[in-house]
């Protein structure tokens, strides 16, 4: 399989990655260098074999529902590139 | 006095638990080295303040009799641990300023031990790459100058571009470099595809990725979940089998890690090979490989049959699919991983419009190259309609591969050998620049390991005809590291002390 330029304007825009329009050949390029790659898997006979799910078999922990070191607001909030008053500040979302 | 710097781990922890040397001594020996190795670029914080603290500190203990296993120990950090009020940037321009509130839980069983901090090391940015050329700070040097190069050559390509140094591999390329080039006694590092035992080959030094869920993941930035594991790299096997008792634990923070008790790993170095069995697997035997590698893995089958090791021919069919299978499954896992990097609660914000753009120029700017690309591989190989055909398929593939390994377990295999990297290390600005996939086969050997789950130990085998180091690579069951460590014991001895370049950076 391989990606044509709108496919790499959709991916780039699901993962949130601006690209310019100039980037899209390359990107493009570089996409399908490694699809190519990946390929050669579809000869693979998978038929009845399940997917891996966890290398070691183990169950998931669950720890009890209760409050636990909280590192507090002003902690969360130290390395923000926008926070007032222990709030994270982001551009208007709602009109 | 002699080099302080030239001590290994294990040695350097005798003289100061004795009160041979202080700890002050000791860490200002390598605070001294490392700047004047600043040039190599292994180091993107120094902590010169912290570590004479720490080491003060230390000494006090060891004079009051509290020492712990590593106390007063100078180690430096990957750049992908968080270290509380620290730089830890996973040496990625997103990060910018972040400095976490909070330690991860191997660098805190560390410092519980009494090791002090030296620094953050340079990577591969948020450990995507093989020659640690990703970093945002820019590549990581080698230590061992080029095949025909004299020192005044390096030295007036360290002030350049680097461009023709070795690459110290990558993504734990500080790691490897520093401890290679005597700037720390041991530093920790972390595996996803191959990122400890690749460097450790490529730079004459030891390294181990221990089994998946030994080693807590808490604090460490996360690329790829289900194959990340921490460990250490250092000058010898001793020295990696000293640290990986402080770092290996069970954490309830890490719902994969695992409760199991740690054994002294440092015991097993030294103890008999004889009678265990040693798998040679013959798809690592690939098309291309050059006769050196191919000699160097024959001296290795030589060195453990001598020991009293049996050697035993394996098969393990599905080795071929797991690269390109790694290539689904880590990138998949890194583009849900890296999505909370979004400019709004850490690191670079870059404005917008609105608030999508903001996130999208702040993830167009904030990440590198490699970074964008392997997000987008792993948004295409996730999204509706090929979920079934990339990601799931590659789960199935991973179960094949793991068999494999499960099938010459029960037979009876104690570990595998085989080597650590289908070459040398190669040059600054070598590889890779048209086509991603030319510096992803540096990992052929190594990511099978992770794929399964598996310790894999890097350790060096001896040098190439060109001089440069060359790396064996031992592969064993879950949880059982010590087999590692006496095999790999064996090897070191056998091959001899590697002699690692004196200091023509300085």
């Amino acid at each position: 399989m391989s990606v044509d330029q709108a496919t790499v304007r959709r991916i780039a825009h699901l993962a949130r990655i601006a690209v310019r329009e100039e980037e899209v050949a390359h990107l493009q390029q570089e996409l399908n260098a490694i699809l190519a790659f990946v390929e050669e898997l579809n000869a693979i006979d998978v038929a009845g074999v399940e997917p891996m799910t966890s290398v070691i078999p183990m169950r998931l922990p669950l720890r009890v529902d209760e409050v636990t070191d909280q590192a507090g607001p002003e902690k969360i909030t130290q390395n923000a590139p926008g926070a007032e008053d222990h709030f994270f500040t982001v551009p208007k979302v709602v009109e | 006095m002699t080099d302080l710097t030239k001590l290994t781990l294990a040695e350097a922890r005798d003289a100061v638990a004795s009160r041979k040397i202080s700890s002050v001594e000791l860490t200002s020996a390598h605070l001294g080295a490392m700047e004047k190795a600043r040039d190599l670029n292994a180091f993107v914080v120094e902590t010169p303040e912290k570590a004479l603290a720490m080491a003060k500190a230390a000494d006090a203990r060891v004079a009051s009799g509290t020492a712990g296993p590593l106390e007063g120990l100078p180690l430096a950090i990957k750049d992908l641990y968080a270290t509380e009020g620290v730089h830890m940037q996973a040496c990625s321009h997103i990060l910018d300023g972040f400095k976490p509130p909070y330690e991860s839980t191997v660098t805190s069983q560390l410092w519980r031990d009494g090791a002090v901090m030296l620094g953050k090391l340079n990577m591969d940015e948020f450990a995507m790459g093989s020659s640690n050329e990703t970093s945002y700070y820019g590549p990581v040097a080698s230590p061992w100058l080029p095949p025909d190069w004299d020192e005044q050559k390096g030295r007036a390509a360290l002030k350049g571009d680097k461009k023709g140094l070795l690459v110290p591999g990558g993504s734990s390329g500080g790691s490897a470099s520093a401890v290679a080039a005597h700037l720390c006694l041991g530093a920790t590092a972390t595996d996803t595809g191959g990122s400890i035992r690749q460097p450790a080959a490529f730079t004459g030094t030891v390294g181990i990725k221990p089994t998946y869920g030994r080693c807590s993941r808490w604090g460490v930035a996360a690329f790829a979940s289900s194959l990340d594991q921490a460990g250490p790299i250092a000058r010898n096997v001793r020295d990696c089998a000293i640290m990986m008792r402080s770092m290996a634990g069970y954490d309830p923070k890490d719902s994969t890690s695992v409760n199991a008790p740690v054994p002294d790993y440092e015991a097993a170095v030294g103890a008999s090979i004889k009678g265990k069995k040693i798998g040679i697997p013959k798809e690592y035997r690939i098309e291309g490989m050059p006769a050196e590698i191919e000699a160097l893995w024959q001296k290795g089958i030589e060195w453990l049959r001598a020991a009293g090791a049996e050697i035993v021919d394996i098969s393990l069919p599905y080795t071929k699919t797991a690269l390109p299978a790694y290539y689904i499954v880590a990138p998949a896992e890194a583009s849900s991983n890296l999505a909370r990097y979004d400019g709004v609660r850490y690191g670079l914000r870059v404005p917008g419009k609105d608030i999508q753009s903001m996130y999208e120029n702040t993830r167009a700017e904030g990440f590198g190259r490699e970074v964008r690309r392997r997000i987008m591989i792993g948004t295409y190989v996730l999204s509706a309609g090929y979920y079934d055909a990339y990601y799931v398929r590659a789960q199935k593939i991973r179960t094949l591969i793991k068999r494999d390994f499960e099938n010459a377990y029960q037979a009876g295999i104690d570990a595998i050998l085989t080597p650590a990297t289908p070459s040398a290390a190669f040059g600054i600005g070598e590889k890779g620049s048209a086509d991603p996939v030319e510096m992803y086969l540096n990992d052929v050997f190594t990511v099978t390991v992770n794929m399964a789950g598996l310790p894999g130990l890097a350790v060096p085998g001896g040098l190439s005809s060109q001089g440069l180091p060359l790396g064996l690579q031992l592969i064993g069951r879950p949880f059982d590291e010590e087999t590692l460590f006496s095999v790999a014991e064996v090897i070191e001895q056998s091959a001899g002390r590697i002699d690692l370049p004196k200091a023509w950076w300085a």
